[in-house]
């Protein structure tokens, strides 16, 4: 099994307080990696030193065993890694259309190829798969900010996935969706990681959902890994329970 | 968009085309003139709304690169170069100044860019007015040439009317162009939400720098036009004044809309002509409408009139099926 992504001893410290301390992991090809954790364990922050948005202040992140600790985000997201943030984030004056191909276009050609080059940078055809396949064709050329909440979440997914990445880390993809609108978000998720091969790390408070997506999960309290293991050992692990209930 | 409304786009395009094409005919030179400065503003206006309106940078330094391109201009066109040297001098140094000045908008955002910006508009002011040995200081630059046109010398007023409006016509073509290209995505992506542009590839330090370094480039090419129109230059017209004005243009007609900085010039420098009987209470009307408008409609005339059709459209439209999922709260 290859490593996609291997975090080593990463912390993060705001003044005294350490948000994230000396976290280890490995993510392994195709893998869906759940990463749960109560509400103030270092999950987001944990996703934001990986992805470059903030500077860890020790440790390493290796994309298959290239160091890219603190590279700028659209760096590393050029270079396949992708993510979602925990409150939704689309270009609400853009299409549905335009926002996906906004997501890809800086992934090819040059500054000046995009200035003088197709309106398109030849993504409609991918643009429109990704509309068929989130089932958004309905409202392909409605602003963002027009769509129900729930259809700004599928376009706030798809559009992470619209460059192809190796690697993608959904920041609770479920939050605030309703029920038939998660079933098809983790039915569209696991056909990706099936025909795509792509690798998912998923931070998730909804238990029946990353119990039922990942198959890995790494649980994180106070900053640190407290349990580490397949759904059903994790759910059982007692630190697990303390960290959720309390001491 | 429909095909009617594209049609009717069209029409619309093509008879304000025309007015403006028969417009000297009808009109005496200083009318002639206020159409002119009305071309040249608008360029610059156009500047302030791909940094402004499109990528969301606030820019208080407008003015200062229209005095930089005017005052290229005078110094080079009295000194015997054609104002295509002009052109290439503004231009390439606005966009060089505007792209260092873009430098802070990387570290901070909102008003105080527009403090940064601020400052440096005051120090280009200074600079007019105090290094007299380039500028000649209060006493200004004066006799500046009309240019050449293929040795055709477009010294009446309607000649450099259509001169200046051509080169509008340029400018606009380019902005529609670059809006409409990816480039154009990535700059309202940056002003939407800069994060998450970032998180998706948009090199959104490339962009912002970019976006002030080609709004700066189009302030320097009014300014350009500028020097040869009034023949005359001193510090007076670039102070701070120019760059709030010219904000106001932007914000008035419509900022990150197209057609917002033409509406916008028309409104600060042909209404006040049109309203010479109220001459006195002039600035007092503007200012109403324009307290006003902001509260009716932040998004400016155009957006006001966009909002309106929207809805008009919606009214008309059947109602849509209501999707298979429903509203959740969030």
């Amino acid at each position: 099994m290859t490593t996609v992504l291997e975090v080593r001893d990463l912390s993060k410290h705001f003044g005294g307080i350490h948000a994230v301390n000396s976290v280890s992991f490995d993510v392994n090809e195709g893998e869906i990696l759940g990463i749960i954790g109560p509400n103030g364990s270092g999950k987001s922050t944990l996703f934001n030193c990986i992805l470059g948005q903030l500077h860890p202040s020790s440790g390493e992140v290796r994309l298959d065993g290239r160091a890219v600790t603190g590279m700028r985000p659209c760096d590393l997201n050029r270079l396949g890694v992708s993510r979602t943030f925990q409150l939704l984030q689309v270009f609400p004056e853009l299409t549905v259309r335009e926002n996906l191909i906004l997501a890809a276009q800086e992934h090819r050609g040059s500054m000046v190829s995009r200035l003088f080059g197709a309106r398109d940078a030849g993504l409609s055809g991918d643009a429109d798969r990704m509309i068929e396949f989130f089932r958004l064709a309905h409202v392909a050329d409605e602003k963002a900010g027009a769509l129900s909440y729930g259809q700004q979440k599928l376009l706030d997914a798809a559009m992470a996935f619209m460059a192809g990445p190796r690697l993608v880390l959904l920041d609770e993809p479920a939050g605030g969706v309703n029920l038939t609108m998660l079933a098809n978000l983790r039915d569209r998720l696991e056909a990706i990681n099936r025909e795509e091969g792509a690798t998912f790390v998923v931070i998730e408070h909804n238990m029946e959902f990353v119990m039922a997506l990942c198959s890995r999960i790494v649980v994180l309290a106070e900053g640190r890994i407290i349990a580490e293991g397949n759904p059903a050992d994790v759910r059982r692990d007692p630190k697990v329970m303390e960290a959720y209930l309390g001491h | 968009m429909s095909r009617s409304r594209l049609l009717f786009g069209t029409l619309a395009g093509l008879i304000i085309v025309a007015g403006l094409i028969a417009a000297p005919f009808g009109l005496k030179p200083y009318g002639i003139y206020i159409l002119t400065l009305w071309a040249v503003t608008t360029i610059a206006a156009i500047g302030l709304n791909l940094t402004l309106g499109y990528a969301g940078q606030v820019s208080l330094a407008q003015g200062a690169f229209v005095g930089i391109g005017a005052y290229a201009a005078a110094l080079l066109t009295t000194k015997g170069w054609p104002l295509g040297a002009a052109y290439l001098v503004a231009g390439v140094s606005c966009f060089g100044i505007g792209w260092l000045l873009g430098y802070p908008a990387l570290r901070v955002q909102h008003h105080y860019l527009a403090f940064v910006t601020l400052a440096f508009a005051t120090l280009a002011y200074l600079v007019f007015r105090n290094e007299e040995w380039i500028t000649g200081g209060i006493y200004g630059l004066s006799n500046i040439p009309r240019p050449n046109l293929f040795g055709y010398l477009l010294r009446t007023p309607r000649d450099f009317y259509y001169f200046c409006l051509a080169n509008l016509a340029l400018v606009s073509l380019a902005a529609w162009w670059l809006i409409r290209s990816p480039w154009g995505r990535a700059f309202v992506a940056l002003r939407e939400n800069p994060v998450r542009a970032l998180s998706l590839g948009v090199d959104t330090r490339r962009y912002t720098l970019m976006a002030f370094a080609l709004g700066a480039g189009l302030g320097g090419i009014s300014g350009v036009l500028y020097a040869p129109l009034v023949q005359y230059i001193d510090p007076t017209p670039f102070s701070l004044l120019l760059s709030l004005n010219l904000l106001l243009m932007v914000i008035v007609g419509g900022s990150g809309y197209f057609f917002g900085p033409f509406l916008g010039a028309m409104i600060a420098v042909l209404l006040p002509e049109w309203l010479q009987a109220a001459s006195k209470y002039y600035l007092f009307y503007y200012a109403a409408f324009v307290m006003v408008l902001l509260i009716v409609s932040p998004s400016g005339i155009i957006g006001f009139f966009e909002r309106r059709l929207a809805a008009a459209r919606k009214a008309a439209a059947p109602p849509v099926p209501p999707m298979a999922e429903a509203k959740v709260a969030p």
